[in-house]
């Protein structure tokens, strides 16, 4: 995984509360078999009108926040369903770094296992960002993880809180499965202690390929 | 010892590792996967050349994209072939069990895992979908993960885990007639808002839970990460181990009588702590309507849609404004006033057995009103309609002009040919009303199944209490 340790970038505004996976990728984009080319659909049915024209009422449609690569959210960002296409479309798009008062836990989850970081400030001092982010064209923030802080050009300087765990993930780009096999000898010790099948009957009478055709 | 809560007991129980500061490795003991995002997760494992630690720990379904209809047809859908196709080609190669769409045991994978007794108290269970949480109906430990964490559970049968904090929710006293286990849940939903629950586990308990059957309590622990929870769960008790007993994958005689000797413990100690607790008197729960845009925006069938200025805060505001426009209703309209075009009857929130014959007890006789366009009564499991057709629940439905279809996932998430098209309205029995989840511009009202099939025979959104109702979960 792309390791991450500072970003500085432009600023878009997403002014909206509780804002759904189901928004980011709708449901007719769950049928791919890759994890690739998300970008272009993130926040589709918001995004495109009929025939996938841009949406012009949509922000991230607005000339002024073309090429941003740093998302400026509401509470409960990523609510909803579990599909890891959210955050595929959400970096894909170019965004390497999101900005909300709270996240939903998959979707926050999701995020460290794509070299992206959902950062978290209060709710007050995301309306502040939201604030600097109107007013100014082209708004940009840098955000440093060693040092936990987000700064903006004029002095701007706020901190933000992040489980050193999750830190470390994305600094040194951890492969989690690679991470968790160095623990082998402790899975197998489980497996010998705690029979999972202990209490699973293998019945006969279940077909599992039953191809009627 | 300290005394702990239920979810502390099966987090214990399952840690591999563990060293201060860092999450743990807990163990998983069961790992259900299904066509929609399993793919790139085989797909990693085949470039890093490992296999699946455990295949037999391990059970595949189609569901999320199948056909209710005729399965005997070709697939049109040429997406949702390939993703068929994929996940039988990696079922085979990685030796793991496959419920395909031809399958007698098919059906959605929250539906199929408890029917066939796969599920069982005190397990930990995953799931790429984030409903995986209907299992803590059996004391399960059971949360939705994304497609990486599929990976990782195949790669290694553990997963990279903090610990959660626990919510103890209580509902007390006795549920009226008409009042289900979905107006349970959407009127905790209601309570709490859609966030209230993130970063905990709920425990659900209190008479009102207590006297619910296993179907009822997992349509509760279903709609749990509706509430921001991962996980819900219900202590298991003697409803548990009856429904359980003798079922495909439930061990049989001396195994099980011991099994639930174990599974007695799995209760929350007196004087164990939850980080937060609230509760709710069931007496006082009237059977619910979403109006707006996720299942926090709830309301009872007696209440009017709210106006935008009922809210103090300004993001509650403004996505009540747009959350109205969205669904094309005026602020201070009655609900029962609110007429509906299509109704859907299942989803792995609402389509076992006991949601289809309340639903067919309260149709019987009647008639689909004139102005529903659809009417739908879908399975979770071909387990589940096979049983229904033996009591003759599918001639009840037919009779009345309901269409009875095949197991899956089907219009809640609309992800094969059953979807609601644009601007028009349903009542729906799923678990997400969200802007476009059941089609583009699509408007979902949530409901129990008794309300879903009286607003099929009204034409509009009724109160159900006023029908002759069959006591429901």
């Amino acid at each position: 995984m792309q390791p991450f340790t500072m970003h500085t970038g432009m600023v878009a505004p997403l002014d909206r509360v509780n804002v759904d996976t189901d928004q980011m990728v709708p449901k007719q984009f769950l049928k791919a078999l890759t994890r690739e080319g998300f970008g272009r659909i993130l926040f589709y049915d918001w995004r495109y009108l009929p025939g996938e024209k841009p949406n012009p009422e949509f922000v991230l449609n607005f000339p002024r926040y073309k090429g941003a690569s740093v998302l400026l959210a509401r509470a409960n960002f990523g609510c909803g369903s579990s599909r890891e296409h959210a955050p595929w479309g959400v970096k894909d798009y170019g965004f390497r770094v999101i900005i909300a008062p709270s996240y939903a836990d998959i979707f926050y989850n999701n995020c460290f296992k794509n070299g992206i970081l959902p950062a978290t400030l209060s709710e007050e001092q995301i309306e502040e960002l939201f604030q600097h982010t109107e007013k100014e064209e082209g708004y940009s923030l840098t955000v440093n993880l060693p040092n936990q802080t987000i700064a903006d050009k004029h002095g701007l300087m706020f901190k933000f809180e992040i489980a050193p765990s999750r830190k470390e993930v994305l600094l040194k780009g951890l492969d989690d499965i690679g991470t968790s096999l160095q623990h082998a000898a402790a899975i197998d010790a489980y497996e010998k202690a705690h029979s999972a099948t202990a209490t699973m009957y293998d019945p006969v009478d279940v077909k599992y390929y039953s191809n009627g055709r | 010892m300290p005394p702990k809560t239920l979810y502390q007991k099966i987090w214990d129980d399952h840690v591999v590792w563990e060293e201060p500061g860092k999450p743990a490795l807990i163990y998983i003991d069961r790992h259900l996967i299904h066509e929609g995002t399993s793919p790139q997760a085989f797909a990693g494992l085949r470039s890093e050349g490992r296999p699946v630690r455990r295949p037999d720990l391990t059970f595949a379904v189609m569901d999320h994209s199948v056909p209710t209809t005729d399965r005997t047809l070709p697939i049109l859908d040429n997406d949702a072939k390939l993703q068929f196709d994929a996940l039988e080609k990696n079922c085979r190669e990685f030796g793991v069990r496959l419920f395909d769409m031809n399958s007698r045991n098919q059906g959605i994978v929250h539906i199929i895992g408890p029917e066939l007794g796969i599920t069982q108290p005190g397990q930990t269970i995953v799931c790429g979908d984030s409903h995986t949480s209907t299992h803590g109906a059996f004391g399960t430990l059971a949360f939705g993960i994304g497609t990486s964490e599929v990976e990782h559970v195949l790669a290694t049968e553990c997963l990279v885990q903090a610990r959660s904090k626990t919510l103890h929710i209580l509902v007390r006293g006795k549920r009226p007639k008409g009042v289900t286990a979905k107006d349970i849940i959407l009127a905790i939903i209601g309570k709490i808002g859609i966030g209230g629950g993130t970063g905990h586990v709920a425990e659900y308990g209190g008479e009102a839970i207590r006297a619910l059957s296993m179907d009822g309590r997992m349509t509760v622990c279903n709609m749990s990460i509706e509430g921001g929870a991962r996980a819900g769960m219900v202590a298991p008790d003697e409803t548990t181990f009856a429904y359980l007993e003798g079922r495909p994958f439930v061990p049989r005689g001396k195994v099980f009588q011991e099994a639930v000797e174990r599974w007695k413990q799995l209760r929350t100690d007196d004087r164990a702590k939850f980080d937060m607790t609230v509760e709710l008197e069931a007496e006082k729960i009237a059977p619910q309507v979403t109006w707006g845009t996720n299942p926090g925006m709830v309301t009872s069938v007696t209440a009017r849609v709210p106006d935008p200025h009922e809210f103090q805060d300004p993001n509650d505001q403004k996505a009540t404004e747009s959350a109205l426009k969205y669904m094309g209703l005026k602020p201070g309209t009655p609900i029962v006033d609110i007429p509906v075009d299509r109704v859907f009857i299942g989803s792995c929130t609402n389509s076992r057995l006991d949601d289809l014959r309340a639903a067919a007890h309260l149709v019987a006789g009647k008639r689909v009103a004139k102005n529903i366009k659809q009417a739908l009564i879908v399975p979770g499991s071909r387990g589940i309609k096979s049983q229904a057709e033996k009591e003759g629940l599918h001639r009840i439905f037919t009779a009345a002009g309901f269409e009875w279809r095949d197991a899956g996932c089907s219009m809640c998430i609309g992800m094969n040919a059953d979807v609601l098209p644009p601007h028009e309205r349903s009542a729906s029995t799923s678990n997400r009303n969200f802007e476009g989840r059941q089609g583009k511009d699509s408007r979902t009202h949530l409901v129990s199944p008794v309300m879903a099939a009286a607003a099929a025979i009204a034409g509009h959104f009724v109160d159900v209490r006023e029908f002759d109702v069959a006591h429901v979960e």
